[in-house]
Order: C-alpha cells, then sequence, then structure tokens
C-alpha cells in the first residue's frame, strides 16, 4: 500500500483514554436521575415542569450569553443541562414557575459566564442561583409549611408541614434513639425514601446514595469529600448533643456533599486540599445549622469554601517527586 | 523450587498516578524475522544524547557489518557502526527527526552482508573495562531515551553503586521487542547480568518485568535457577502493568523503593538502569565483537494488519519496514517508539536509529490529532495521574503567562512527558505540549 508524502505530526501521547466534558457530565446527569424521578414520585408532576424549566432557562442562558459574548458555543459539553437540574433539585415543589428562570440568570450569565465560562466560575452556579433566589423570595424559597410528599396519598388536609431542619430548630426532632425506637415522622427508612418535607431532589437520601455511589464507581468523582464532608458535620452535630443521623438525612447535606461540593471548577485538585476542603464545609454547614440564624446552611458553607479553594491549594501542592528545597546561592550563580 | 520463589520480588513501593492504558500486545508471540534489505541505508552521525559523531568514512569506501562508520572524542558521545557491507554513496546533511540537519552515512548494500574482519570476542573483568566495552559496542538507552551506556555505568567515587535494575517493564502498549528479546535470548541476557554483576561488583540484580509477560518472567526464573548464583543475588520483580513504570525514576522507585532526587541521576541513589535489550547487545558484543548495529523492532499499530517484530540494520527507512508488513489502510501518521511517549515522524523516509524500538502506524480514523480541544475543567485528573506529582494544569497556566518563578517553585523540571495527564484529561488539553513549553520557558529563565 502507499505511504503517503505528508504524515500527520503531533506531540505525544498518540492515545486517549477516551473520556470528554461532555461523558463527565452525562455521568452526572446519570448519577442525578434517581433523585430526579424520586422528586416526581414524591412530590407530584410539578417538579417535572420546575426542572424542565430550570434546564431550559440555564440553557437558554448558556447559549444567549455565549451568542452576545461572542465565544463559541459551547452546549455541547452538557455543563448547563447540570447546573440547571442541580438548581431545580433545589426548590421547593411549589415555586412560582419563573423563579428558576431568575436563579438560572444568576447561575449561568452572572456567576458562569461573565468569569469565562466552564471551568472559569469561582463559586458553584446553581448554589448561587439558589443563595439569590433564597434572599430575594424567602417566603417562596424557605416557607414555613413545606409540602408534602405523597400529597396523592397522604389526601387533601394534610398536604404542607414544616421542614425537618426546623424541627431541629425548635427542639422536636427526635433523638438518634427515638428514631429506630418511638413511632416518629422521622423514622430512618422514611428519611432514606426521602417522605419528609423539602426541596426537589434533596430529600430521598437513597436515591442521592445510588448517584453518589455510581460517580464514585465511574472515577467520576473521589468519594473523599463526601464522606469527609458528612462526617465532619455528624461528628460536630453529634460533639453538641445533637442526633448525627438526622442531621445528615435533614436538609440538603446529601445533595450538597455529593454532588454540589465535588463541583470540578470550584474544589480543590489536590488529594490534601480535598480533604481541607470538605471539613471546612462540613465543619461551617454544622455551625450555621447550630448557631447561625438560618436554618440551612450547606449552600452558604460549599460557596463561603469555594471562595477559599484557591488559597487551600496553595498551602496544600504536594511536594514534586524527589524534593529537594532550592539553594538560594546556587540560583543567583547560575 | 524454594529458590524459584526467593528469586521472584514484589514490588518494594507502590508509585502513584499513571494511566491504565490499553496493552495491544499484538506482536507479542511473532518471533523475530529478518527481512530484505533496501537499495539505500542512510545512518545519522546523531543517534543519541551528547555530541554528534563525526563520519570516518567518505563516499566511495567500502564498508562491512559491524565496522565503525562514526564517532567523536566528546564524553557523551557513542560511535555509531555501519549495520550493513556495501559501498558509502555519500555523507550528507539529511534531517533528522527532531527536525534540525544531521550528517548522514549514505550507504548502498552489496547483499553480502560480510562481517568486518577485525571483530573478535573481548573479555572484560573490571568495571572500567566494562564501561570502555559498552562505548566500544556503540550502546545507548535502547528503551527510547538514547542516553550513551557507558556513561551510566562508569563508577563515581561519591556514590557507589550496589544495585543494578534491569529495565525490562516494557510499560508502553503495543511494543513487544524487549519481550521477544526475553523469549529469544533469555540465556545470553542472564549470561550478560552475570558479567555485570561481576564487574560492577553490586550487590544485586533486578530485572523489572510488568506481570503482563508471565512467560517473560517464567522464562528469566528458569535459566536464573540453573545458575550458580546460590545467594540469589539476580532476583526477578513482577511489577504491576500499569503506565508508567518502566520510567527509570519510577522503576527504581518500585524495585528499591529509593527515590532519585530532582534534577539526580540514578547513580545518585546508588543504583544503575540498564535495558534488557541492552543487556543482550552488550553481550553479544563481548562474545563475538560485533556492536549495536541492528534493532529488533515492533511494527504495528491500528494501519498494520500483520503487526510482527523484524530485525532492521539501523539506518533503514520506516517506509522499507512498512513495506514488509500488510497495511490496513494508508498510515496517516508513524511513530517511533510506543504511542505514549513515541515521535510522530515528519517523514516516511526517516531511518531506524539505534534506540528505536518500535514502529507504529495510525490510520486516519485512529490519529487522534483532529480532536477538538475543550477549556480544562480543574477535574484535576492530570495531577492524580502524574506519576512524579506536578499539577499540569497549573503548570499550563504558568506557562501561558511567562511565569519562571512558579514554573521553579513546582518543579516542572522533572516532568518525563510521560503522557499520563494528556492520556487522561477529558478536556483533550495538549498538557505534554504545555510541560515542554513550560520546560523551556523555566531552562532560560534561569538563564
Amino acid at each position: 500500500m502507499e505511504i503517503p508524502k505528508k504524515l500527520t505530526v503531533s506531540a505525544s501521547p498518540h492515545l486517549h483514554c477516551g473520556e470528554n466534558t461532555r461523558t463527565l457530565m452525562l455521568d452526572v446527569l446519570l448519577a442525578l436521575a434517581p433523585a430526579a424521578v424520586m422528586s416526581v414520585i414524591l412530590f407530584g408532576w410539578r417538579c417535572l415542569l420546575l426542572m424542565a424549566i430550570s434546564v431550559a432557562a440555564c440553557v437558554g442562558f448558556e447559549y444567549g450569553a455565549r451568542r452576545v459574548l461572542g465565544r463559541p458555543n459551547s452546549l455541547g459539553d452538557l455543563s448547563a443541562v447540570v447546573t440547571g437540574l442541580l438548581l431545580a433539585f433545589n426548590l421547593p415543589a411549589n415555586l412560582p414557575w419563573w423563579m428558576p428562570v431568575i436563579g438560572a440568570f444568576v447561575a449561568i450569565v452572572i456567576v458562569k459566564q461573565f468569569f469565562g465560562g466552564i471551568g472559569q466560575n469561582f463559586v458553584n452556579p446553581a448554589l448561587v442561583g439558589r443563595i439569590v433566589l433564597l434572599v430575594s423570595f424567602p417566603d417562596a424559597m424557605a416557607p414555613a409549611e413545606w409540602p408534602l410528599p405523597l400529597p396523592y396519598i397522604a389526601g387533601v388536609d394534610t398536604v404542607t408541614a414544616a421542614s425537618p431542619l426546623a424541627a431541629l430548630a425548635n427542639g422536636t426532632a427526635p433523638s438518634l434513639q427515638e428514631m429506630f425506637t418511638t413511632a416518629t415522622a422521622y423514622d430512618p427508612l422514611s428519611m432514606l425514601l426521602g417522605l419528609r418535607p423539602g426541596s426537589l431532589g434533596e430529600t430521598c437520601a437513597a436515591a442521592l446514595l445510588l448517584g453518589g455511589l455510581y460517580l464514585c464507581i465511574r472515577r467520576t468523582i473521589s468519594p473523599v469529600i463526601p464522606l469527609v464532608f458528612m462526617g465532619t458535620t455528624a461528628a460536630v452535630t453529634w460533639a453538641c448533643g445533637q442526633n448525627p443521623l438526622f442531621h445528615l438525612l435533614a436538609g440538603g447535606l446529601m445533595l450538597g456533599a455529593i454532588f454540589m461540593a465535588t463541583d470540578y471548577t470550584t474544589c480543590p485538585i489536590n488529594f490534601k486540599g480535598k480533604i481541607l476542603y470538605a471539613f471546612g464545609c462540613g465543619l461551617l454547614t454544622a455551625l450555621i445549622r447550630l448557631f447561625g440564624n438560618m436554618p440551612e446552611g450547606v449552600s452558604v458553607a460549599i460557596v463561603l469554601m469555594n471562595i477559599l479553594v484557591p488559597h487551600i491549594e496553595r498551602i496544600t501542592t504536594p511536594k514534586p517527586f524527589g524534593y529537594v528545597k532550592p539553594k538560594k546561592e546556587k540560583g543567583a550563580a547560575q | 523450587m524454594h529458590a524459584k520463589t526467593e528469586r521472584l520480588l514484589k514490588p518494594a513501593c507502590r508509585s502513584r498516578g499513571g494511566a491504565r492504558v490499553p496493552h495491544n500486545k499484538n506482536a507479542a508471540e511473532s518471533p523475530t524475522r529478518h527481512i530484505p534489505l533496501p537499495e539505500t541505508v542512510a545512518v545519522p552521525m546523531r543517534q543519541h544524547i551528547g555530541a554528534p559523531c563525526l563520519p570516518l568514512v567518505k563516499p566511495g569506501d567500502k564498508v562491512t557489518v559491524g565496522q565503525r562508520i562514526g564517532d567523536a572524542d566528546a564524553p557523551v558521545c557513542a560511535p555509531i557502526h555501519a549495520g550493513v557491507s556495501g559501498e558509502v554513496v555519500a555523507v550528507e546533511p539529511r534531517p533528522s527527526y527532531s527536525g534540525a540537519m544531521t550528517d548522514t552515512v549514505v550507504i548502498a548494500p552489496d547483499g553480502l552482508q560480510t562481517d568486518c574482519p577485525d571483530l573478535r570476542p573481548v573479555t572484560v573483568n573490571t568495571a572500567e573495562e566494562l564501561v570502555q566495552a559498552a562505548r566500544d559496542c556503540g550502546l545507548v538507552g535502547l528503551g527510547g531515551a538514547g542516553f550513551p551506556t557507558h556513561i551510566k555505568l562508569t563508577p563515581t567515587q561519591s556514590q557507589p553503586i550496589d544495585t543494578l535494575i534491569i529495565n525490562a517493564a516494557e510499560c508502553e502498549p503495543y511494543i513487544t521487542s524487549d519481550y521477544r528479546a526475553i523469549m529469544e535470548e533469555a540465556p545470553l541476557i542472564l549470561q550478560g547480568v552475570y558479567t555485570l554483576l561481576r564487574c560492577l561488583g553490586v550487590q544485586r540484580v533486578i530485572i523489572g518485568v510488568e506481570d503482563n509477560k508471565p512467560k517473560a518472567i517464567e522464562a528469566l526464573l528458569r535459566i536464573a535457577a540453573d545458575e550458580q548464583d546460590l545467594q540469589n543475588r539476580v532476583q526477578v520483580m513482577k511489577l504491576p502493568s500499569h503506565y508508567p513504570h518502566g520510567a527509570e525514576k519510577i522503576l527504581v522507585l518500585a524495585t528499591t523503593g529509593r527515590r532519585v532526587p530532582m534534577g539526580k541521576l540514578p547513580a545518585s541513589v546508588g543504583c544503575a538502569v540498564m535495558n534488557i535489550t541492552g543487556v543482550a547487545v552488550l553481550q553479544h558484543y563481548l562474545n563475538t565483537g560485533m556492536p549495536l548495529t541492528r534493532r529488533r523492532l515492533t511494527v504495528d499499530g491500528p494501519a498494520v494488519a500483520d503487526p510482527q517484530n523484524l530485525w532492521v540494520p539501523v539506518g533503514v527507512s520506516i517506509r522499507h519496514v512498512l513495506n514488509q508488513v500488510e497495511l490496513i489502510a494508508p498510515p496517516t501518521k508513524i511513530l517511533m517508539g510506543g504511542p505514549m511517549m513515541g515521535i510522530a515522524q515528519l517523514s516516511p523516509d526517516m531511518p531506524v536509529l539505534k534506540q528505536n524500538n518500535a514502529i507504529l502506524a495510525f490510520d486516519a480514523a485512529h490519529d487522534l490529532s483532529d480532536k477538538q480541544q475543550a477549556p480544562c475543567i480543574r477535574c484535576g485528573r492530570c495531577a492524580s495521574a502524574c506519576p512524579m506529582s506536578l499539577m499540569p494544569t497549573l503548570i499550563e497556566r504558568f506557562a501561558k503567562i511567562n511565569d519562571v518563578e512558579n514554573l521553579r517553585r513546582v518543579g516542572v523540571g522533572i516532568c518525563m512527558e510521560c503522557g499520563s495527564c494528556a492520556y487522561n484529561c477529558p478536556a483533550h488539553r495538549p498538557l505534554v505540549q504545555y510541560m515542554r513549553l513550560a520546560k523551556e520557558i523555566e531552562r532560560k529563565g534561569r538563564g
């Protein structure tokens, strides 16, 4: 066979593992799927509407912002879809339909594209979207009475209830022992399945754990951040005399630790940095829940730690192989 | 049996990072065969790291197989020998694989392959004699780097060498030339190992083989057991098949647990590393006087239908080598060496060099060069893949802004360009290219 005269010349390596940004994002979407399905089962078809609006708004803003800023289209990497779904997971099921659009604008246009697009944002876009909605519309985002899961089974008279974290705040939450022994609305199985009031995607711990397990097996994320994050929150709340299991299963801790704190762009790259960062997230979450005047602390804790990531990375950069301290006078002589 | 189990070692230390590359050792069971000679053979005068050789022949001279045709007085240099007998038709500058022009001796083979009449078996007893023999043999690092072997083996006063490590890891995909050397020349290799053991005065020799080559481990153990080596000073170590275990510093770490300091050679921790084919070449030279004039090459790649191992005299063109095998599709990229660290060639007319161990042909469907780059998403896979604990994504940023200070701080100089970072990068960043750029910036900044 004829060998062409002109050949391709490129730098090594000439093989690749075959993954790309899109396949990673598809993995995350697949891992979020069980929680998405559970949200529809628990809170009804309105969840599907909210998720669709949030995703569509994020994709639309991503396309529009790139277009206006004169940058190439980046919809193919699917990161806007992930942001949209995560934003929807942080919303109550009875939120007015137009509010996710505002959250999506903040997340995609302000947090992500104004800073240079994927890989350049210094805080998690979906979380900032949620926080902006929370401070703008506190009654809608953190209602005293949350929609109750499975309304079509529970009947019409009891469709709302206080969130479990409110129960913690007013001291009506069960102790660790009571959770297993006495009849309570917060028995471990119900909480694992998500039979408690809360945001769309945060209630079903089993679905979130399943997704997290999938991401760890696929090596899309390392288990370090979720484990250290949840472990720290559980340890600190237990040390302060509260029920650690209840803290793990209530609020958005699972969702935050598995899917939000592990966002590549806004978490440290190094192993040691990941530990330090996740420890900070867990500690802040526990402190806000125990002593803050907000019922929930996961999103604020993660965003605060996101901001510290460059500093965490600077102090946790691993020493290169065979590192020897450079000699100053030798460097000057050369 | 007892001696055999003691001879087989487990790795002394786990290395970090790397890449889970496919093995693709398609040519493993294909015995090495000879090829017909081409009409001309072009032997470049620079086939090693260091000073180029000066041609010792002129057009019209007759040369024989094993005759020295290039050498220089420079300390870091290895002589070059003719791999064919015939007539020198030209001595002229030609482009080398790096793109620079290099003096090249062009020989028209007469087809007789007459051996040089001066070749005599060589006896060595001391380290000095061994070093001289390695130089006369023209031996260089045969894994691809081409660093003259006699420099590595030269004993230093400050740090005596106690461990000789024989590199048979062959961690790059496709390549099977070291494996074939073990399967076809194990007795010669072991003879060479004992020669090195005797002359260098080292306490032990460790042959590192990846565990995807069980037959090679078996062959080495069988022959080692026959030797009268009661203290088990020659041992075989089964390394995990994980790229890049054949990289020198990683191999030293895995076999001895010692870390070569930044900017130092393995000798600084009492180790010498030699490629297993190099041992066979050296012992062959001692037995017959025939220096390094030909290579066992693996010819494979997605464009090759029948992967093979071929004996190729140094200087034969890639085109001629590829004509000996059946191609599935026209190759669009041709590599010298493995797919992780091999060099893409400018032209199929480039000659085979001493340090080459494979020629791989990629067709358009498997040629990665058209892959779209995407922005870095800071997933950190490059950093966790780096066996040297570097942070390629950070280094890319520093290189783009010419930040010499930070590049020095993160120790970019120890990057060995193994390609594990770029292999794992989901954004398809050309990280090895950035690492090279960064090293260059750091080197220039040092002044």
